[in-house]
């Protein structure tokens, strides 16, 4: 059974071969963009360096679920729950034993990757609706999970636990914020790097070969439930990475804040962004973080109706996401480029 | 032992909540061979239409049957606007999509409209207690209005024509039109009928929880839990396992886990049945040969 | 004598790929015609442009009136009945409920009943296994089964898709006695589409020969079977 649109998928994760002197473009767009990035904070206010930073935060979560979903075919409701054991292992590696901020970001990325992977072998039994349904399960249960009173000198229970922020290294002029942020940015560039090798590679390929066709995929030798534990594991792993990095930002965490409305935001801007594809989670992020605050105003049900319709609307429209109809758009443009670079055919 | 009856009894009301749930996910199951996340924020909306109604001045069975009857044409025009696009498709992630995407118009739609304040709907069976203060006349009148919808689902998909083809379309929907079935009809129907159920249901339950728009999700789940143990096909096994997962989510709340704990025997049970027996425990495991 | 169902220069689309060019052929009240040739010559389309299953061109006149616009549900409600590739029965149902939805569009409850009896007269085994999930039985069993479902419509013309495929010979014996026996008694009109020639051609009165989406040959049964240069180029024996 396929989970996905097949067109909408095979177009998204098989990118033409463009001629070499095309291929500069997009690294030149993404050097621009890293550039950009770097040089946004020093004109922006702190506030809005913050909201930037959570951005690059969502960015990476959204992409734990694009490997998983978009690429794997596997349907997660409840990556919430891993968003929150990675901001839980930071605030408790923080909080009570004094580790260093930056170092807790690699644990509780190992933490979720273990967690991740041992949750993924026997979900490997689960198919489609029923793993959604696993998850969302997961999901909802979180909070309550989160509030147990037999782990609550580790979790500071309904209250959580408050972080103070971190210390600057090396003593460069930057303010809290702009340093979290660069910070942030670092770790994002790094783990999308790490996803973009992976997956345009035969990793990437194999476990997309597994969404696809799994019945062929086994026949081929891949190591299907090998692939489909460790891709869940890694999901986890930068979802979880990115809570942490979330708890960092934010100084706090408490179970309410990992209610199932955080797995749905996710699969919302997964879809929305572009779950078939790496840029779609940083599309999806951009969204997630700005449209909520400005729809705030219009009443306390506006952001959740948004998702809904969106999510509704999306799927009729454009189930690639926006980076689809980027993708298109940019596949048209390279078109028509080479046919005016060509001569036209003689009749 | 009078402690662990009374663990038992309460198990068993809320089980009945679960099991009304859990009916009409099986319901929707056996029309459409998909599992609908949105059906609790369905039955959570009817239950406000329903509240709205008496608001208005309408006595409550006037109001019970009108919302049932308004309910079954919503789920009717869910159908044919939003799922039906997807129905020739395989595509798992969009019909999930798309449901997660109905869950959060509802209950945003929900909120907008009624706020979020807790209202008290009321209950058409007596509130005092029966057998000696064990069960609530409430509790009762639920177990009553569960087994009355089990019996009417049960007969309707075993001994009617109309049943018959609904599971046929499900199953098979290339094969039902060869013979004649409205395979697009019996779909509509199918989340008509659910619609219905779920109001039923949210009636049942309100009087017990309250209503606010939150207030079904974690039911859902338990329901869903429920279907699952007793086997998503089959209307008899979700009531069971609805009842089942009462009484083991208070059980192991007043043993086991603590009563903080009980969603994760919920998740426990999904995942638990998932990996050991998918079919549930009265399901039908369909053998299909190759 | 008018024809049963007539298709005029009918063409078939699987989404841009043109599969049927221009096929005609009638069917007389009654009889049985056989469309043969090779995989992938578009038998099986055809019959299922009869179905408005796929995206069809052209004139197809069921009774002299148009069914070629029509959806699969109406069309089969004018008295066609479809036994598809892959038998198509309903795995997860009983036997019996297979057989009753075949005459889920009927009205006439009394005959309902009476088709049912007979319908387990030829099919004995299909009888004893009335209560059993239509899954579990065998290829023969199930094909069986998709047979009398279609029975069970009381239709004018039955379409059969390769009913032979994946069955031993003793078997597909049985099953054609019975075609051939259902045909008399009942004067269902047939079109049977058969990669094996021979056994088709042995009950078909009328014989259509299709090549890559195209009529090549149309004659009696008994004018084809006796061409040995026909046989041996188009039937392979």
């Amino acid at each position: 059974m396929n989970t996905l649109l097949k067109s909408e998928a095979v177009a998204a994760g098989l990118p033409a071969r463009a001629a070499p002197r095309e291929r500069r473009w997009p690294l030149i767009g993404l050097a621009a963009l890293l550039a950009a990035a770097c040089l946004l904070p020093f004109f922006i206010s702190n506030y809005r360096t913050f909201q930037f930073t959570l951005v690059l935060v969502n960015a990476i979560a959204l992409l734990g679920i694009n490997i998983l979903t978009g690429y794997n075919g596997q349907i997660s409701l409840g990556h919430g729950a891993f968003y929150a054991l990675g901001a839980y292992t930071t605030a408790i590696l923080i909080d009570q034993l004094g580790v260093p901020y930056w170092l807790t970001v690699p644990i509780a990325g190992a933490v979720c990757l273990v967690a991740g992977f041992l949750f993924g072998l026997p979900a490997l039994r689960l198919h489609g609706l029923y793993l959604a349904l696993a998850t969302l399960a997961l999901g909802v249960a979180t909070p309550q999970l989160l509030k147990y009173k037999g782990i609550e000198e580790y979790t500071g229970g309904v209250q959580g636990i408050v972080i103070l922020k971190p210390e600057a290294p090396f003593g460069l002029p930057l303010n809290p914020d702009q340093r979290l942020y660069f910070f942030s940015l670092t770790i994002m560039v790094l783990l999308f790097a790490l996803a973009r090798n992976l997956l345009r590679g035969r990793v990437g390929r194999a476990i997309v070969a597994i969404r696809d066709h799994p019945i062929a995929a086994d026949a081929m030798g891949i190591n299907s439930a090998m692939y489909k534990s460790l891709t869940f594991g890694v999901s986890a792993m930068y979802t979880g990475i990115a809570g942490a990095l979330a708890a960092i930002a934010v100084q706090f965490v408490a179970p309410d804040s990992f209610a199932i409305g955080l797995s749905f935001a996710f699969l919302f801007g997964s879809v929305i962004g572009g779950i078939y594809s790496i840029s779609g989670a940083l599309y999806g992020a951009l969204f997630l973080q700005f449209v909520p605050h400005l729809s705030e105003g219009i009443s306390k049900a506006a952001p959740q109706a948004i998702f809904g319709v969106f999510l509704i609307l999306f799927m009729f429209v454009m189930p690639a996401g926006i980076a689809g109809f980027v993708r298109l758009v940019s596949a048209r443009a390279a078109l028509r480029r080479r046919a005016g670079a060509q001569p036209a055919k003689g009749g | 032992m009078e402690a662990f009856l009374q663990q038992v009894l309460t198990g068993l009301s809320t089980g009945g909540i679960y099991a009304s749930v859990a009916l009409a996910v099986v319901m929707i199951y056996k029309a459409t061979h998909h599992v609908n996340f949105a059906q609790g924020e369905m039955a959570m909306f009817s239950t406000y239409i329903a509240w709205q109604l008496m608001a208005w001045g309408l006595p409550y069975w006037g109001a019970f049957f009108l919302t049932i009857a308004i309910s079954f044409v919503g789920g009717v025009v869910i159908e044919r606007t939003i799922i039906r696009p997807f129905e020739r498709q395989d595509a798992v992630l969009a019909v999930v999509t798309v449901f997660i995407g109905i869950l959060l118009v509802l209950n945003s739609l929900a909120g907008w409209i009624w706020e979020y304040t807790i209202k008290v709907f009321p209950s058409p069976f007596p509130a005092g207690a029966v057998f000696g203060g064990l069960v609530s006349g409430h509790q009762l009148g639920l177990l009553g209005v569960t087994l009355a919808m089990l019996l009417l689902v049960y007969v309707f998909f075993r001994y009617t024509p109309l049943g018959l083809a609904m599971r046929a379309a499900a199953e098979n929907p290339e094969s039902s039109r060869l013979v004649g079935i409205r395979v697009s009809r019996m779909l509509a129907l199918g989340w008509g009928l659910a619609g219905a159920i779920g109001a039923v249901a949210g009636m049942m339950v309100a009087p017990i929880v309250f209503l606010e728009p939150n207030m079904m999700l974690s039911i859902l789940i338990y329901g869903f839990a429920g279907a699952l143990l007793g086997g998503i096909d089959n209307p008899w096994g979700a009531v069971t396992g609805g009842f089942a997962v009462g009484v083991l989510e208070n059980l192991m709340g007043a043993y086991v886990v603590g009563t903080d704990l009980k969603l994760t025997v919920a998740l426990a049970v999904i995942v638990g049945v998932l990996l050991i027996k998918p079919s549930g425990l009265f399901g039908r495991t369909v053998v299909k040969r190759v | 004598m008018s024809a049963l169902l007539e298709a005029f220069d009918v063409h078939a689309y699987y989404g841009s790929t043109h599969v049927l060019h221009g096929v005609s052929f009638a069917i007389a009240p009654g009889g049985i015609t056989a469309l043969l040739g090779a995989n992938g010559a578009g038998k099986t389309t055809t019959l299922r442009a009869l179905c408005g299953m796929v995206d069809t061109r052209g004139d197809i006149r069921f009774d002299g009136r148009p069914i070629g616009r029509r959806g699969t549900e109406d069309i089969v409600r004018c008295g066609i009945a479809h036994v598809p590739e892959g038998r198509g029965t309903f795995s997860g149902l009983t036997v019996e409920e297979n057989l009753r939805l075949g005459a889920y569009t009927r009205k006439d409850k009394a005959r309902v009943a009476e088709d049912l009896e007979r319908v387990f007269g030829y099919f004995p085994r299909l009888y004893e296994r009335r209560r059993q999930q239509a899954g579990t039985l065998s290829g023969g069993e199930q094909q069986m089964l998709a047979i009398a479902r279609a029975l069970m419509m009381r239709p004018r013309l039955l379409l059969l898709d390769e009913p032979s495929f994946g069955l031993a010979p003793l078997v597909v014996d049985v099953i054609f006695g019975i075609l051939r026996t259902i045909n008399r008694e009942q004067q269902v009109a047939m079109l049977l589409v058969e990669q094996n020639a021979a056994r088709a051609l042995d009950i078909a009165d009328h014989a259509y020969l299709l090549e890559t989406g195209r009529v090549v040959m149309s004659g009696t049964a008994g004018a084809i079977r006796s061409d040995e240069s026909i046989r041996r180029s188009y039937l392979g024996y």
